[in-house]
């Protein structure tokens, strides 16, 4: 090949809100050699789309709109000079931290001392749920229909009703209201809403739009456009009940159904998968199975806002700078979850320094106790008035009561 | 309206049309495809398992045997000319018991009867060499069968017709047709076209063109099959395709595991006599019985690598109760002489497009004699494709035009140059669909959310066409109501 590869500390793949920040902490902790590879024609990820406001609460203490959200970070970066690359596609990544990546000039190759994973997210689509029925024109997952609308400015039907309460969903289920669309209900298999309460709130109750618990979609039908769907209430074990089929008219049918880190590129660095998250498995240091390569935001787990992506990008890079000038400390201490805790990140820690865990709770809990044990010792504990799976939870193990070796298991109890 | 004057109408324009088509271009005559939908893609010839068949599941003797083995035989020939993507893979039809065995003792001396080359019964230890993870007692093997995409044969048919200069009416449904002076006239969605041949390709809809015809006598029994796509990550988990001992009162093959050329792997078909010739729906008892019949063959399968589900209808003549295969009807009737009637061409019609076709020549020429078109060039080049090169000839690719260097579809690595060729089509299709099964985009895990608003984007702006007349596959599958605000 004629290109030649080009050295790097730091190359960032994708500059959403993680790797953005990621590469303004880094530079300001003095890591300059950075270069940012990002796929779409510009930067900001997801929050390019997001029109609505409420990003920055925690971050910045005021309400921001995505685009402004991005942009802060955006001029951040460009008032430090970091480069940022657009319209080149990472393509492969090895173990020993090549970087392969595609772009009008031709391909392009870095060698990194450390690679930053901040692919973000995808969606969840129909074929994963394997929802029967035909295959008519109509039918989008959340993200897309926002990308058409608030991109685009393609409008994509009239009459719509949404799967999922996931908080994509919920916003679109309030864009298309406020664009002259029906929305006539969303429709979660779960006894409570997959997103955000401020969401239900704000996108359904006031627009008197129906939140339809315990309820799926058993048939889609339309030969050349959706016509209806049809949807039935759900049992215990999410089975539909046969007589409680409900049919909706409609030409339009949103998926909202989850999403799922993007980790196409870190399973081709040999980088290991926790199948919880779906992201990968990293210690405190966000460093993953593969030495060098660090991962933040969307692609380690699924966050709920995106305040706590740049959050944890930004402690990602602190780690970084340390690992590029000293190296890390060894991670050997395991955790893991139990209870009525689901995810949790991360899964290693070294017990030199206090470390914030960031899990979800499997179902909503009140007055939930949770606890974090090792060698029959309780550690920490932190009491949660009401936890839902929507939102991530957090609870730090303190340095001084980590010993030095033996698992420490985070579990829920009743308060 | 249109009056357009031509030696052959030909109606419905998937693989057996378009293999008819293309081996008629090879005469000095003026040739119209009329096709119902926007694409030549929407129905049988798009949806099955890409199957290069060997000929041993047909009863020796009969014409799907005989053309089965000859589309086999010179397949390789076909598809460098086209440009179709395949692989020889061979094939095992599983079994387990010793009634499983008197079976396939039997398909292998109806095989070797028909001319079907190299065919064994081996032991579960040459299972394991072939296909690690497959379980199963013993198998027959069949090392001519091969996989290919039927897309691209389609394609690839069709394409090199209209460079022979055949002529394609996309949504062009034949709604009557007569007969005056000796020139069949059909009377469609775009017009009126009149032929002195006329040639019934049909498919699911071959009985009501020969009705149109007043030949009533013809009754083509649509049969669902459901099949579930495997992310390519399944792909090296099954190197060929694996199918069941068939059952002879059943109306297909069994579900099985096929691997495509693109790397997925596709569960199916199901069999579903359906009473309607359009309904492509899938259904959660089949899809269920899929998974467990899966299981069985393949324990490995997980439901994380599921992406997508489909359905084909089989346009066959043995009825509901009937089951089994009856032989193709390829006939020219004494009430139309200038009329073949193409009816029944259901598995394994894509192996056998080429033999068809020729038959219809040949049926031709007991009429009338044929002149060679000197000029008729058999090759078609398809859409390069950037994830297939090595690394040297990608950067070549890059240099040479700055739009192999934007990866559109970010599963299977397609660039902006193939989505735009794909868009560029000969036939002028630009639908959703027909682009992506030019180009392969849109078919990964991601199901097209990464790249699906940016293609929309590029029909809009390469057709100049309004949003609201974008279709996704078929006629009136409209994507969008407008623009959301005026700008």
């Amino acid at each position: 090949m004629k290109c030649a590869i080009e050295k790097k500390s730091v190359v960032i793949i994708g500059a959403g809100p993680a790797g953005l920040s990621a590469a303004i902490e880094l530079h300001r902790q003095g890591v300059y050699d950075i270069i940012i590879l990002e796929r779409e024609q510009s930067a900001g990820g997801v929050l390019r789309q997001c029109i609505h406001d409420g990003f920055g609460l925690t971050r910045f203490g005021e309400s921001l709109t995505g685009p402004e959200y991005a942009q802060r970070f955006l001029d951040e970066a460009a008032a430090r000079g970091i480069e940022v690359l657009s319209g080149v596609t990472v393509t492969g990544i090895t173990p020993d931290r090549i970087v392969t990546a595609v772009s009008p000039n031709g391909l392009l190759q870095f060698a990194a001392r450390a690679i930053i994973l901040a692919m973000g997210c995808r969606e969840r689509t129909r074929g994963a749920l394997s929802i029967p029925g035909e295959r008519p024109a109509g039918v989008w997952t959340a993200g897309v229909a926002q990308t058409y609308i608030n991109l685009k400015n393609l409008m994509i039907g009239r009459r719509v009703l949404i799967l999922g309460s996931g908080d994509i969903g919920m916003i679109m289920a309030r864009r298309l209201t406020i664009e002259g669309a029906k929305v006539l209900a969303v429709c979660e298999i779960q006894p409570y809403p997959a997103g955000l309460p401020r969401n239900v709130m704000q996108c359904l109750n006031d627009y008197d739009i129906p939140l339809l618990l315990q309820h799926t979609a058993t048939d889609i039908r339309g030969r050349a456009r959706l016509e209806r769907v049809t949807v039935s209430r759900v049992d215990a074990q999410f089975r539909p009940i046969p007589g409680t089929e409900r049919e909706f008219q409609c030409d339009t049918l949103i998926l909202s159904v989850g999403l799922i880190p993007e980790n196409e590129l870190s399973r081709m660095a040999g980088v290991v998968l926790d199948p919880q998250t779906q992201g990968a498995v990293t210690d405190e240091c966000f460093q993953t199975s593969v030495p060098g390569i660090f991962a933040a935001g969307n692609v380690l787990h699924v966050h709920d806002l995106v305040d706590f992506v740049s959050l944890e990008a930004e402690q990602l890079a602190r780690s970084v700078a340390v690992y590029l000038r000293q190296g890390l400390p060894a991670c050997e201490i395991a955790v893991s979850s139990g209870g009525d805790i689901g995810s949790l990140v991360p899964r290693r820690v070294s017990g030199t320094q206090d470390v914030p865990l960031c899990f979800r709770v499997k179902r909503p809990r009140d007055d939930l106790c949770v606890q974090a044990w090792q060698n029959g010792r309780l550690i920490a504990q932190r009491r949660i008035k009401r936890a839902v799976p929507a939102e991530m939870e957090r609870i730090v193990l303190p340095a001084a009561r980590i010993a030095e070796h033996g698992e420490i298991s985070v579990v829920s109890v009743d308060a | 309206m249109m009056h357009d004057e031509y030696d052959v109408l030909i109606v419905g324009g998937g693989v057996v049309g378009s293999a008819v088509a293309r081996e008629l271009a090879r005469y000095r005559l003026r040739i119209a495809v009329l096709e119902k939908e926007p694409d030549i893609l929407c129905e049988t010839s798009a949806r099955n398992s890409g199957v290069l068949h060997a000929g041993f599941n047909s009863t020796a003797g009969t014409k799907m045997a005989r053309f089965c083995v000859e589309g086999n035989r010179g397949f390789d020939a076909l598809a460098r000319e086209l440009d179709v993507p395949y692989r020889r893979t061979g094939k095992l039809v599983i079994g387990f018991s010793a009634e499983d065995r008197k079976r396939l003792e039997a398909l292998r001396e109806n095989g070797e009867k028909a001319g079907v080359p190299g065919l064994e019964i081996i032991d579960a230890t040459r299972i394991r060499q072939l296909a690690p993870l497959v379980r199963g007692a013993f198998a027959l093997w069949s090392p001519t069968t091969a996989i290919l995409s039927p897309f691209q044969l389609t394609l690839g048919l069709a394409e090199n017709a209209v460079r022979n200069g055949v002529r394609y009416v996309l949504k062009a449904e034949v709604g009557g047709i007569r007969c005056v002076q000796e020139r069949y006239i059909a009377t469609t969605a775009a017009g009126e076209f009149r032929g002195r041949w006329i040639i019934n390709c049909a498919g699911l809809h071959a009985d009501r063109i020969a009705r149109l015809q007043g030949i009533d006598s013809y009754t083509i029994h649509p049969c669902r099959g459901e099949y579930f796509v495997l992310d390519q990550r399944a792909g090296p988990m099954l190197p060929l395709p694996v199918y069941p001992v068939p059952d002879p009162k059943s109306g297909g093959l069994g579900i099985h595991l096929t691997p495509s050329v693109d790397g997925n792997v596709f569960i199916g078909p199901s069999n579903e006599y359906i009473g309607d010739t359009g309904d492509y729906a899938v259904t959660k008892p089949v899809m269920e019985m899929l998974v467990a019949d899966a299981a069985r063959v393949l324990p490995e399968l997980d439901r994380s690598y599921f992406i997508r589900n489909y359905a084909g209808i089989r346009p066959k003549l043995t009825g509901p109760g009937e089951g089994g295969y009856h032989d193709f009807v390829i006939e020219r009737r004494r009430e139309t002489p200038r009329a073949i009637h193409l009816i029944g061409i259901e598995s394994p019609g894509l192996t056998c497009a080429i033999p068809i076709a020729r038959e219809v020549v040949r049926q031709m020429w007991e009429v009338e004699q044929l002149a060679e078109n000197p000029y008729f060039d058999p090759v078609r080049r398809g859409i390069v494709r950037f994830a297939d090169q090595s690394i040297a000839d990608q950067a070549a690719l890059i240099a040479q035009d700055r739009n192999y260097g934007e990866i559109i579809c970010r599963c299977g690595a397609i660039t902006k140059a193939e989505v735009l060729a794909a868009i560029r089509n000969p036939l002028g299709v630009h639908t959703m669909t027909g682009i992506k099964y030019r180009c392969r985009a849109m078919m990964g895990r991601c199901q097209s959310g990464y790249c699906q608003t940016r293609i929309a984007e590029l029909i809009l702006q390469e057709t100049g066409k309004r949003p609201e007349d974008l279709e996704y596959a078929r006629k009136g599958s409209y994507l969008f109501t407008g623009a959301v605000r005026d700008a």
